[in-house]
């Protein structure tokens, strides 16, 4: 179910990239930014949020496992 | 000229940098050169990833896009990058990572031949990549010509700040491997994420703010579709969703997911990268709609005043006049110009050095390249065996040089815009390359027979889409021309930014038919050992 949940909102997403509404309004956000690009800025914001989704509810953890041991490693960072 | 000093200290710091990584480098092993020992930290890891992907397409192409086209240049390029690119590092750069470390890898070609068990078709594979990743590399030198020569208000000419960039590029390269390009990359993103920043305040500041210069380009009718789509088809805009599919299947960035310690340090990588798109690009998109306004900078009135000729007189000249008009109405150095115009000199140095920051971004396809034909080539076919490791990451060097300057020479003739030649050639070839990997790892029935038939497919493609171009010139602006149709249907026209196949980009057919040949030709041929196909899909409990 969660799964299922999780690849709806990335096909919502995705659909939702195609703004045909605002196609032709230049109107300008806050008398500033056109409400396409002022759309497609918040697009991402979203984005940012759908990824945090999918980082804490569909994370690999089976691969993390076999390669780490469920253990963080040592050793030096460059 | 006092940019120009300040650009040729940065210049100074980044070669510094890749000596620094070169003294910290534990020895001499290929793994050590071209993969950083696989060691990269979150923060590393994060920034210099994304700079591995922001060339001189996300500023001087994309301000130059905007300035041309509007900001439909923002949901074209970017937010649909912000959501596609995170998704297929999540999905597919994880389990390359995991590859990697469990077995090994350096390149996707590794694993490619692994997991298919081939030789030959793997050295295919490599090809075909090899000749779509040069084109990004070209763009790299051509933007540190174009940029270097504005900043330095024409002092320094395009073929000496080309040659600058491309002898800096090797030089930290071939220094230091991987850990300085990593570095380097880290430092690069930290400066034009600021860059954007202070760019904008500048710039504002300068027009005497935007709200003016929004209303006015609203109120015009030759202007006010800038702030719309409207001279956008809805076809070309969802082609544009496909081209973010080639990030995870360029080499430099599938060699960069091996680099990391850890696996957790994707978390952060793709959660964060929507947004550090949406810091560097939308300042760049906005500040190239807005140079439409400008009227007292005498080159931007030029473009501008060329742009309206190709428009109104285009249909009626030479396709060789309209291409003169085209470059003349290029808007890659817009940004640049705004800075000339608006900054003081020394702030205009240092962003001058933001964008030498992300146009130097192909250091990353360059040391991808010198990987690949040590490992996919001169080790694979017995060069490590024979003349052992060390020779191995000499060799390496040694291609880095040749690469480079034999990219320098064809930045040098090439001649359109650096946009251009990234989205036609490079960005769709790889997009189109993508269900190679997607098959290698969520497939168990593919095969390397469908992995061969959508490589050729691909290079194919490319070509058959290069002549079409080369035999079809550009249009004016407006209608297409349409060179094939069917019951009143357009089939095939030439646009005047590229072609056109039943309204969609190339890459729309190119992605899908590597597709479908993918699975067709694998449902067709036969699978690898049943050890292999276990290796790849092991049975959790």
């Amino acid at each position: 179910m969660k799964r299922a949940l999780i690849v709806l909102a990335v096909a919502a997403l995705y659909v939702l990239h195609q703004d045909f509404w605002f196609w032709r309004t230049p109107y300008p956000v806050f008398g500033i930014i056109p409400i396409g690009l002022f759309y497609h800025g918040c697009f991402s914001v979203a984005a940012s949020l759908l990824m945090w989704l999918l980082v804490r509810h569909a994370w690999p953890h089976h691969l993390e496992r076999e390669v780490e041991g469920g253990a963080g490693e040592g050793g030096e960072e460059s | 000229m006092i940019p120009a000093l300040v650009v040729f200290v940065y210049l100074a710091v980044v070669v510094y940098i890749g000596v620094f990584a070169f003294r910290r480098s534990k020895g001499q092993g290929a793994e050590d050169f071209f993969l950083a020992n696989r060691s990269l930290g979150t923060f590393v890891f994060l920034l210099s990833l994304f700079g591995t992907n922001m060339t001189a397409v996300a500023i001087l192409g994309s301000s130059g896009h905007a300035f041309t086209n509007g900001i439909v240049t923002y949901g074209l390029m970017a937010s649909s990058s912000g959501l596609v690119i995170p998704l297929t590092i999540f999905l597919i750069g994880t389990r390359v990572w995991a590859l990697g470390k469990r077995y090994g890898f350096i390149t996707p070609v590794q694993i490619f031949r692994d997991r298919w068990e081939c030789s030959h078709i793997g050295t295919v594979i490599f090809a075909v990549q090899a000749v779509l990743l040069v084109p990004y590399i070209i763009i790299g030198i051509m933007g540190g010509g174009t940029t270097l020569s504005a900043i330095s208000g024409g002092f320094v000419p395009f073929w000496l700040g080309g040659a600058v960039v491309a002898a800096v590029v090797m030089s930290y390269v071939f220094f230091g491997g991987m850990r300085g390009t990593a570095w380097v990359n880290t430092f690069q993103t930290l400066l034009f994420l600021v860059f954007g920043i202070i760019a904008i305040g500048v710039i504002g500041a300068g027009m005497g703010g935007f709200r003016g210069a929004v209303e006015s380009l609203g109120s015009a009718p030759a202007t006010s579709w800038l702030l719309t789509r409207e001279r956008i088809s809805p076809y070309y805009f969802f082609s544009y969703t496909f081209i973010p599919l080639s990030a995870i299947a360029f080499p430099h960035i599938l060699i960069f997911c091996l680099t990391a310690k850890r696996m957790v340090q994707f978390k952060k990588t793709v959660i964060f990268y929507p947004l550090c798109i949406l810091l560097i690009w939308s300042p760049c998109v906005f500040l190239g709609v807005m140079a439409n306004r400008v009227t007292d900078v005498p080159e931007i009135r030029a473009k501008q005043e060329a742009r309206r000729t190709l428009a109104t007189q285009g249909a009626r000249m030479e396709p060789a006049q309209r291409d003169d008009l085209r470059e003349r109405a290029s808007g890659d150095d817009i940004i640049l110009l705004l800075l000339q115009r608006y900054a003081p000199l020394w702030l205009a140095g240092i962003l001058g050095a933001g964008i030498m920051a992300a146009v130097m971004a192909s250091d990353s396809q360059i040391l991808a390249l010198s990987t690949m034909f040590t490992e996919d080539v001169f080790a694979f076919y017995g060069g490590r065996r024979r003349f052992g490791e060390s020779a191995q990451v000499q060799t390496g060097r040694i291609f880095v040089i040749i690469l480079t300057v034999l990219a320098y020479f064809v930045a040098l003739r090439a001649p359109e815009t650096i946009f251009e030649i990234a989205i036609q050639y490079a960005f769709s070839g790889f997009a189109a390359l993508s269900p190679l990997m997607i098959a290698a790892l969520f497939w168990r029935g593919s095969t390397k027979w469908g992995a061969l038939a959508s490589t050729v497919w691909v290079a194919l493609a490319v070509t058959a889409v290069a002549v079409f171009q080369q035999t079809y010139p550009a249009p004016a602006p407006g209608p297409p021309a349409v060179v094939w149709s069917a019951g009143g249907t357009e089939l095939l026209a030439r646009t005047s930014s590229g072609t056109s196949i039943y309204g969609f980009m190339p890459v729309v057919p190119m992605v899908l038919v590597s597709a479908f040949l993918m699975f067709a030709v694998s449902k067709l041929t036969a699978k690898p050992s049943a050890a292999t196909v276990e290796k790849y899909f092991p049975q959790r409990d």
